[in-house]
């Protein structure tokens, strides 16, 4: 791993279980997890095998049952208090009664930054996402991918040095979600951010990720922990060689391994 | 042309259908009296000359559609609007305190909505007594209420408006409920991935999301604030308003007058539902809201 960097999300024992009408639900069970600082981490697995649940601890919006995790060597809540880090949801979920420029504004409200300084921060995140431009529209008027780079950008935009991404792209067809995936591998090289990054897609984890672990449900448990050998440049194309193959093998015989394909 | 096809046509067919309805029982309801007033004349009218006379007593039991179109169009277009008797007079007495009690209303709806979301204890507590409010007969209540307040004093505007309040702050504080529960879980987890205040949550997130919900409750709420002010009229023997035209018409039999003054205040309440409805419109359209 990367020894020499602090870690951004150090995980050990962790565990969560959801108490159900049907009983006890082990989300998750005995996650170890570090990852330092400036890395892209892909969350992989099956639905049900805890990628997003995973997630949602780092960002305080689960509590875990059992285990220890530190976000940035603070506990999650202390992390979150302290806006350690930006969250993009499966959905936009932008608020259709703000133009995308006041909902890029909303996270720097809720921290109550000037005006001026909020106007600056905008400008900066709506560039960063290709999105500059479109600051007076509202979202409806925007397609599905751009609506969702809004979002990227509104995560962006309290500059955090961690973002976490949950199936951020699951809802767009693959032209959009190929374009996207490369837009941001630029984002996050000229950024320096740590991502965290959950999918299940497998070609999208091994294109973006400089490390995918693999999850496997019932319960919720990580089965691999695989670093990528691909260079930090990516182009597009970089799919077909037969580096990116052996990799995205690997990762199908990790989620096989973790019995993900059975019913 | 559309509009003229999909609205004019459809609504202008069903008010034909009513009149045609109405002629055929103006008809028939006032038979029995027309019978008895020829019986004792001794006249022996044709048909058509019967049917002309049922539709024009001046008491009848329903009025003909055209008589209380003449007493609705002289009521309100050739009186002088100062004239107890105009029904743009009676029409403003009414509609002053539907204004004010819809006010209060809504004010008191919001609040009562913004305490129940908030503190846990008044969702358990004061839900069943708002439902409870409602059950019982308005009627039985107003007359109550204005007794009391004339009791210490307080006469006028503000008892009728009070029960047009009673009325109206229902469907506001359980439409603004739900609004204000309506936002998703996704952005309620936004706010909270921001470490953003309650208060924040609720003026950023909440209000805005239960704007839509405020004027679909609005528009009821302004038509029962109407009723209330109708029904606060009857029992003050109260000398103005659409509910005194009303208590009046039934005194000495006008049924002419009664229907004039439900007239009145059809016109009024459909006045009032359709401000309310651009003013959301309005409001929509500021907030982003995509062109119907």
């Amino acid at each position: 791993m990367t020894g020499q960097s602090p870690a951004v999300v150090s995980a050990s024992k962790l565990g969560l279980t959801f108490q159900t009408s049907d009983g006890p639900v082990q989300a998750l069970s005995d996650v170890d997890l570090t990852i330092g600082k400036g890395e892209f981490v892909s969350f992989i697995g099956p639905s049900g095998c805890g990628k997003t649940t995973l997630l949602r601890v780092i960002a305080d919006l689960e509590k875990p049952t059992s285990g220890t995790i530190s976000v940035n060597g603070m506990t999650p809540e202390k992390a979150r208090e302290n806006r350690a880090y930006g969250y993009v949801f499966q959905a936009a979920a932008l608020f259709p009664w703000r133009t995308i420029e006041r909902n890029v504004a909303l996270p720097l409200e809720v921290i109550g930054l000037s005006r001026a300084e909020q106007t600056a921060r905008i400008k900066r995140t709506l560039d960063l996402v290709n999105l500059s431009g479109f600051e007076k529209k509202y979202p409806w008027q925007l397609s599905g991918g751009m609506q969702q780079r809004a979002s990227i950008a509104r995560a962006l935009a309290f500059d955090a040095d961690l973002l976490l991404m949950d199936e951020p792209f699951g809802a767009l067809d693959e032209i959009v979600r190929d374009h996207l995936n490369e837009q941001l591998l630029e984002l996050w090289e000229r950024t320096n951010k740590t991502i965290c990054f959950v999918t299940h897609s497998i070609p999208e984890a091994v294109y973006l990720s400089t490390r995918i672990v693999v999850m496997s449900p019932r319960p919720g448990r990580v089965s691999d922990v695989i670093s990528s050998t691909l260079p930090k440049k990516r182009p597009l194309d970089i799919r077909e060689t037969p580096e990116f193959l052996a990799i995205a093998a690997r990762v199908r015989d990790g989620l096989r391994a973790g019995h993900s394909y059975e019913d | 042309m559309d509009s003229f096809r999909d609205k004019i046509v459809p609504v202008t067919s069903i008010l034909a259908g009513v009149v045609v309805v109405w002629y055929l029982f103006a008809v028939i309801l006032n038979t029995p009296f027309q019978r008895d007033l020829d019986r004792r004349a001794n006249a022996t009218p044709s048909v058509v000359e019967f049917i002309g006379k049922t539709l024009a007593q001046p008491k009848p039991t329903l009025p003909a559609p055209h008589q209380v179109a003449v007493n609705f169009f002289e009521n309100t277009f050739l009186r002088s609007v100062t004239s107890s008797r105009s029904l743009v007079y009676n029409a403003w007495v009414t509609l002053s305190s539907t204004l004010l009690g819809f006010a209060f209303g809504t004010a008191l709806g919001i609040v009562i909505a913004i305490g129940i979301v908030h503190v846990a204890t008044l969702d358990r507590s004061l839900m069943p007594w708002i439902i409870a409010s409602q059950t019982i007969p308005i009627l039985a209540v107003a007359p109550m209420i204005i007794v009391v307040l004339a009791a210490i004093g307080v006469t006028g505007l503000i008892p009728k408006a009070l029960i047009s309040t009673y009325l109206s702050f229902f469907p506001v504080a359980v439409g603004m409920v739900k609004g204000l529960r309506s936002p998703e879980l996704t952005h309620l987890d936004l706010m909270h991935t921001y470490n953003a205040s309650g208060s924040q949550t609720f003026w950023k997130l909440r209000v805005p999301a239960s704007v839509p919900f405020l004027f679909t409750s609005m528009k009821v709420a302004v038509a029962a604030s109407l009723v209330g002010a109708i029904v606060g009229e009857l029992p003050t023997g109260a000398v103005a308003g659409i509910g005194a035209k009303l208590l009046a018409g039934a005194y000495y039999s006008q049924t002419i007058d009664i229907w004039s003054a439900l007239i009145a205040g059809s016109v009024v309440a459909a006045l009032l539902v359709m401000v309310v409805g651009i003013a959301g419109r309005i409001v929509d359209r500021a907030m982003g809201g995509r062109p119907a």
